[in-house]
């Protein structure tokens, strides 16, 4: 037990980073899931992560494998493509997820064009995509820790208005909530938290470990907050054993997180005492009042 | 509930709200003295929502002004609520977002507040129902809901868009009853409502609309026959090749 389960972390420093950094996101990044699927965007946080491309592509031209520098350069993009969608879509009318669309394809045309001009290696761009255990250096784990303590302090004062926002937004615009400055400081956190994730999970499937978890939630609680526990703690245990199952049977850590996240997700749908399929196929007949 | 700090007027100066170019309201001009009761009226279409909603801000005036003389707390019941059944959150929770206003995003709501919260449910006929998920309540309890939500504001003029629609005798007999209440504690209260024979009875002052004003005083005066016969002579649809309106904005 010992030897499968402790001993890794034990013996090597990028194993313990990387699962302290993925403790730390899987945090944060579930409850921002949790509002994603309430308010029907579940496909914005990987439509984000494509959109963030050009910028990680430009970093990488300029600076090579540097992680800040691709780090930032994700950041503006998926910040630009982000805020810029909720932004010119409010101002347009609507539709937020047409604007999105358009915004994150173009922005991935960019930064595919980029990365083939700039000839990077398939190797580079691998891990890029699918990120690797090893993709969690001190700078990182800082960067995840700083983003999971900033979502945190943040969402304690959003929550209130991102509730009332999604469930009533006439209501929250005839109080005054400002609905539409709360969504758009939620979007920034959306970006920090899949940047957050690039490290260890790579681009291609940062969203996991922030989408699955929140999505398995809710077959667990009838209320918001409740789904936020249930989301961060499915995203704990993936973590930890996604971690562990990537070390033992050599899988880069995106699928491997994904992967149980996933047979976290399958369980619920079956199981969840909420609209789980096994809750509809035993009746057990109703009650007097 | 106390007695609402502002005795509130709304003032309508020359206000015209429109859809893209066409009026829905059409140059209004008058004022809702503070504590009064008044029913809007005028056919489907009329702008009798488009009014309510630019009273509580939320809609443009293209044309004029709306003022709240003094600095009134204005709360809106829309005529079809617009939230999200399928969202997860209980009735106490929903009712407590009326604390809004108050609160915002970063104060704390006190056991007292809460305490509100739980004795408005009651005062609505939904007391025992603050854990029940929105979701489960029907057209009638939904709408006794909002109006807890809507005591809980503590506003000093309340706008109602039909809130009669869709409910039992029985709850409007209770809803009608708060109203009256509101009535009595001075605050302003303005209502869309088709029953005339409930406005007729209930509501001292009525605003006959037909996008354009018809008549706005005691409801004897304003429900007249003549005035009634003017205000179904309205045309529903817009005027596709209307002129620009000439009248002073």
């Amino acid at each position: 037990m010992h030897e499968l389960l402790i001993a890794p972390f034990v013996e090597f420093g990028f194993l313990r980073r990387a699962l302290v950094g993925c403790l730390a996101l899987s945090v944060s990044a579930p409850v921002l899931g949790v509002f994603l699927v309430l308010r029907r965007m579940s496909l914005t946080a990987d439509v984000l992560a494509h959109g963030a491309l050009p910028g990680v592509a430009l970093g990488f031209l300029l600076a090579g494998m540097a992680a800040p520098a691709l780090w930032l350069g994700g950041l503006v993009a998926g910040l630009v493509v982000a805020v810029g969608a909720g932004a010119l879509s409010r101002a347009t009318g609507g539709r937020e997820d047409a604007t999105l669309t358009a915004l994150y394809l173009v922005a991935l045309g960019l930064g595919v064009a980029m990365i083939s001009m700039g000839g990077g290696g398939a190797m580079d761009l691998s891990h890029i995509l699918f990120g690797s255990v090893l993709g969690v250096d001190d700078w990182a784990l800082l960067l995840m820790a700083s983003v999971t303590t900033l979502s945190l302090v943040v969402l304690a004062f959003a929550w209130r208005p991102l509730v009332l926002e999604c469930f009533d937004p006439s209501f929250a615009a005839a109080a005054g909530a400002r609905g539409g400055l709360w969504h758009m400081v939620f979007q920034g956190l959306v970006v920090l938290n899949v940047l957050s994730a690039f490290q260890a999970l790579g681009t291609l499937m940062a969203v996991g470990l922030m989408m699955l978890p929140a999505i398995a939630a809710r077959h667990w609680a009838r209320e918001v907050s409740g789904m936020a526990y249930a989301a961060v703690g499915i995203a704990l245990v993936a973590s930890l054993a996604g971690i562990l199952a990537s070390y033992h049977l050599d899988v880069p850590t995106g699928p491997a997180i994904v992967l149980i996240a996933g047979g976290a997700w399958a369980v619920s749908v079956l199981a969840g005492p909420v609209d789980g399929l096994l809750a509809r196929l035993l009746r057990r007949g109703h009650l007097a009042g | 509930m106390t007695a609402p700090r502002n005795p509130a007027a709304l003032r309508l100066d020359n206000l015209t709200l429109t859809h893209g170019r066409h009026p829905a309201v059409h140059h209004l001009s008058g004022r809702f003295v503070p504590g009064s009761l008044t029913a809007v009226v005028g056919p489907n279409g009329a702008g009798k929502t488009t009014l309510l909603r630019g009273l509580a801000g939320l809609h443009r005036p293209e044309g004029g002004r709306v003022s709240a003389e003094g600095e009134a707390r204005i709360a809106l019941l829309p005529q079809v609520a617009s939230l999200d059944r399928a969202f997860p959150i209980g009735c106490l929770d929903v009712v407590m977002q009326g604390l809004w206003p108050r609160s915002g995003a970063f104060r704390g709501i006190s056991a007292a507040d809460r305490e509100r919260a739980v004795q408005a449910l009651a005062a609505v006929g939904l007391g025992g129902f603050e854990r029940r998920p929105v979701g489960s309540l029907s057209a009638g309890q939904t709408q006794r809901l909002l109006f807890a939500r809507l005591l809980v504001q503590d506003a000093d003029i309340l706008l109602l868009d039909e809130p009669f629609n869709a409910v039992d005798a029985k709850t409007s007999a209770d809803l009608l009853r708060l109203v009256r209440g509101w009535h009595g504690e001075g605050r302003t209260v303005i209502a869309v409502l088709h029953d005339l024979d409930l406005v007729a009875r209930e509501f001292p002052e009525t605003l006959l609309i037909a996008r354009d004003p018809i008549a706005w005083g005691p409801t004897a005066e304003a429900l007249s026959a003549a005035n009634r016969l003017k205000a179904r002579m309205m045309a529903e649809a817009w005027a596709e090749h209307a002129d620009p309106c000439g009248r002073a904005a």
